[in-house]
């Protein structure tokens, strides 16, 4: 018997530089396969290379034991073979119904698009799916998190006997992941093998039987889930021991004067009468589902948008930011959820995409000195230990832990003292991760502030002093970081 | 994504074949090069002094325009009202600077580039408050400045322009023609403006993304506004230029002017598509083409209907070039 698809010795290089030298994967039947790795261990580049969108330097790829090389995504459909990107796709002029069918529309006489049969077997799939998305809405009118559950039905409704899934959940909050994961069984219990890729190892233990390490390019490992622990697995990744993968690192200290206070503060349809505090020294974490206004909070706090009604003061001293470029003047910086759409400038080098706030700072007479720009850009690509070969490479070409700690380094430039993160771990693996928990805690210890929105409660538990926590735009509870446990967060969330 | 494996510091960065980086770096000028080489083989005028100051005062107007285009499509929107901006502007300055009456050149100028300034703030407000999208903006501003150009002038023409005026359009300063002058000037500031200051930065980071833009604290709005502004401008001088060529301020003047200076922006490089991709030093080569082309079919005897094809076809052809040689650069 075959497995399903077998890839071995699979070699990529772009331009001389090798992505890939020893790409390894085997997928059975019916089973969920974890791949795993830090980044740039060239998780994606297997991946692409197995869905035709990059040509194989060398190996072999096997499906039910007959050789394939695809030139073209749509070859690997055709052989039964889908993935679900990380980076969302859809044509957001079109509805849900649209999307999910683009190119399979159900037709009359030929060329006529039937929109009743679309809708009804959109609206069916998402039934069955139990996926809350109206299939008639646009998907422009979609959040973050029901676009990526479109994408994830659209690619089960092609009907793959494999299904390739890169961090799918990074998007998506606790209650779609569980209704994700109930989809993923219904799946698996009908044969399909699942390549589920997630640098959130709570979920590869929750989801995964087999598992794969990848580690610069080279198979580490594979194995199955049940004969190991969290903690082997974070050394396959990272390559070296991590004391613990959430260690705690909350300061925890007595804390000094006020840097945030926040008073009644409401803007209609997103958040209501939110009052909290955050110290110097502290870092506040807030928890909620997709939905609870978090986001919104740290949006208003910057200056995004304007709260309706309520006080801030900041130090003491009332503040109401009417843009960014105030809030930054007041030393506050927000590390954005959406790197791609709202965080990089992804044309532009890594020097512009770092410097770009602090260029006031780097210039005389509005002209910029370029010379202390590098000498700024260096200091936090050191400090942030930002692997790339020069400041002049586009940021677009660096993997994502590293475009996350570009955006980290802009928000250092203009030396905040109180920092807003929203999901600063978002998919990015776990050596990158404990780095960034690592700036936070140093960040908190100099006196600085910190407020983290994750969804992630190991996360946010390991970080935070204090965990406010948000629904439906309220602050039901504010608990200590120390104490609570997981199910505590999860219960008031919900 | 392609996750590109960060190259350690012993991986020398990808090694594209040479020509293709030389294309990728220099391709406009390569072209250019290989365009001038073409044409001076086909007719032995076309490498005078002569010959080149007529391409160069031609190219003047066009390459004034493109740089004020450039700004605003690195800003991620696009200018249609320059041709008829350029045409009001003309007219406003030339009705001062013609009869008895006739006021300081410098005044008439002033009141010139004055005149394209406020449409550019208009249509900045427009885009940039109102939120109207930048192609309708100017579209309809393409038709508003033209009608207001009609008005103000009844359709007449305005002829005998002063001679203290006309300066600028025929005179030259230490042998240069002024046009080409003020060609090379506008684009000196500009491209230091663009390359070096902190101004600069943020119109590449806003057409980037704006979103970004916006929240590393850039003053997206106000970026937005100044660049139609610059554009307004610049369209403004151009007409000053040309009324003063001609020695009249034509009602019908610069008509379709906006689309060859988005082809030299275009043919320069700059991306129409996705904002912050761009340089002025291409622009410049890029309307230098378009300049040399329509010279190079006019020595040639090359009939008039002809040459919209030819030149149609060699605008799409460069950008094919540039975009071969972007890709082959990666």
């Amino acid at each position: 018997m075959h497995p399903l698809l077998e890839a071995t010795g699979i070699a990529k290089s772009f331009g001389g530089v090798p992505a890939l030298r020893d790409g390894r994967l085997t997928l059975e039947a019916g089973s969920v396969h974890a791949l795993c790795g830090g980044n740039g261990a060239g998780k994606s580049t297997l991946l692409n290379v197995l869905m035709g969108i990059l040509r194989r330097d060398g190996g072999m790829v096997r499906i039910d034991g007959r050789e394939v090389d695809f030139t073209s995504p749509g070859q690997a459909l055709a052989h039964g073979l889908a993935i679900i990107t990380q980076e969302l796709s859809p044509i957001r002029g079109m509805t849900v119904a649209e999307n999910i069918f683009l190119h399979r529309e159900p037709r009359r006489a030929g060329f006529v698009v039937d929109y009743r049969a679309l809708n009804e077997m959109a609206a069916a799939l998402l039934q069955r799916l139990r996926f809350q998305v109206d299939p008639t809405v646009r998907m422009n009118e979609l959040s973050l998190a029901k676009t990526q559950l479109v994408e994830i039905a659209k690619a089960i409704s092609q009907n793959s006997r494999i299904l390739i899934m890169d961090e799918p959940t990074s998007a998506i909050g606790e209650a779609e992941t569980d209704t994700l994961f109930d989809a993923i069984r219904t799946l698996t219990a009908a044969g399909t093998g699942i390549v589920y890729v997630s640098h959130r190892l709570t979920e590869v233990f929750r989801i995964a039987d087999r598992y794969t390490v990848l580690r610069d390019g080279s198979f580490v490992e594979s194995g199955a889930i049940r004969d190991i622990d969290r903690a082997h697995m974070v050394r396959l990744i990272v390559g070296r021991e991590l004391k613990e993968e959430f260690e705690s690192v909350a300061p925890g200290a007595g804390h000094g004067a006020p840097m945030l206070e926040v008073k009644g503060l409401s803007r209609d349809g997103e958040f209501e009468d939110v009052s909290l505090d955050v110290r110097q020294g502290e870092i506040l974490g807030i928890f909620g589902l997709m939905g609870s206004g978090r986001s919104e909070f740290l949006h208003a706090l910057y200056g995004l948008t304007r709260p309706e009604r309520g006080q801030l003061r900041l130090l003491g001293e009332p503040f109401h930011p009417r843009g960014p470029n105030e809030a930054i003047a007041a030393g506050i910086a927000l590390v954005t959820e959406d790197r791609k759409e709202t965080g990089i400038f992804p044309s532009a080098s890594l020097r512009h995409n770092v410097s770009i706030s602090a260029l006031p700072q780097v210039s005389r007479a509005a002209v910029v000195n370029v010379a202390r720009e590098r000498s700024l850009v260096k200091g936090l690509v050191d400090r942030f230990r930002i692997r790339a070969s020069s400041q002049e490479i586009p940021v677009s070409s660096l993997s994502g832990g590293n475009q996350q700690k570009v955006v980290l380094a802009r928000c250092l430039t203009t030396r905040p003292r109180l920092l807003l993160c929203d999901e600063p771990t978002r998919g990015i693996d776990v050596g990158a991760k404990r780095e960034v928990h690592d700036f936070l805690a140093g960040f908190a210890e100099a006196g600085g502030a910190a407020i983290v929105v994750s969804s992630e409660t190991p996360e946010i538990l390991a970080i935070s002093d204090r965990v406010a926590v948000f629904h439906k735009g309220r602050v039901v509870g504010i608990v200590d970081g120390h104490d609570a446990t997981q199910e505590q967060l999860l219960h008031l969330a919900s | 994504m392609i996750e590109t494996q960060s190259p350690a510091l012993e991986a020398p960065v990808a090694r594209a074949p040479q020509l293709a980086r030389i294309l990728s770096r220099y391709g406009i000028i390569l072209v250019f090069l290989v365009l001038c080489a073409a044409l001076s083989l086909a007719n032995e005028y076309f490498l005078t002094w002569g010959n080149w100051a007529n391409v160069l005062r031609q190219t003047s107007i066009n390459g004034i325009l493109a740089i004020g285009m450039t700004y605003v499509i690195l800003a991620g929107g696009i200018d249609l009202s320059v041709g008829s901006v350029l045409a009001l502007s003309g007219m406003v300055s030339g009705s001062l600077v013609t009869g008895m009456g006739a006021h300081h050149p410098l005044l008439a100028i002033a009141a010139g580039i004055l005149t394209g300034l406020t449409i550019g703030a208009v249509n900045g407000l427009l885009v940039s408050r109102v939120a109207v999208p930048p192609f309708v903006a100017t579209l309809g501003m393409l038709s508003v400045a033209r009608g207001l150009t009609f008005i103000y002038s009844d359709g007449m023409p305005i002829p005998n322009l002063s001679p203290g005026f006309r300066f600028i359009g025929q005179g030259s300063l230490l042998g240069v023609p002024m046009p080409i002058v003020m060609l090379l000037a506008v684009f000196a500031v500009f491209y230091f403006v663009l390359a070096y200051t902190t101004y600069g930065r943020y119109v590449y980071a806003v057409g980037g993304s704006e979103k970004s833009a916006k929240t590393s604290g850039i003053r997206t709005r106000l970026v937005t506004f100044s660049v139609y502004c610059i554009s307004g401008a610049l369209a403004g001088l151009s007409g000053q230029i040309l009324a003063a060529r001609t020695t009249s301020a034509l009602p019908q003047a610069g008509v379709s002017y906006e689309l060859d200076a988005i082809a030299a922006v275009v043919i320069g490089g700059t991306s129409l598509s996705v904002g912050g991709i761009g340089s002025l030093v291409g622009t410049l080569f890029g309307a230098l083409i378009i300049g040399v082309i329509n010279n190079g079919l006019d020595l040639m005897g090359v009939s008039s209907y002809y040459q919209q094809v030819i030149k149609g076809i060699i605008i799409i052809a460069a950008v094919l070039l540039d975009a071969f040689a972007r890709k082959h650069r990666a």
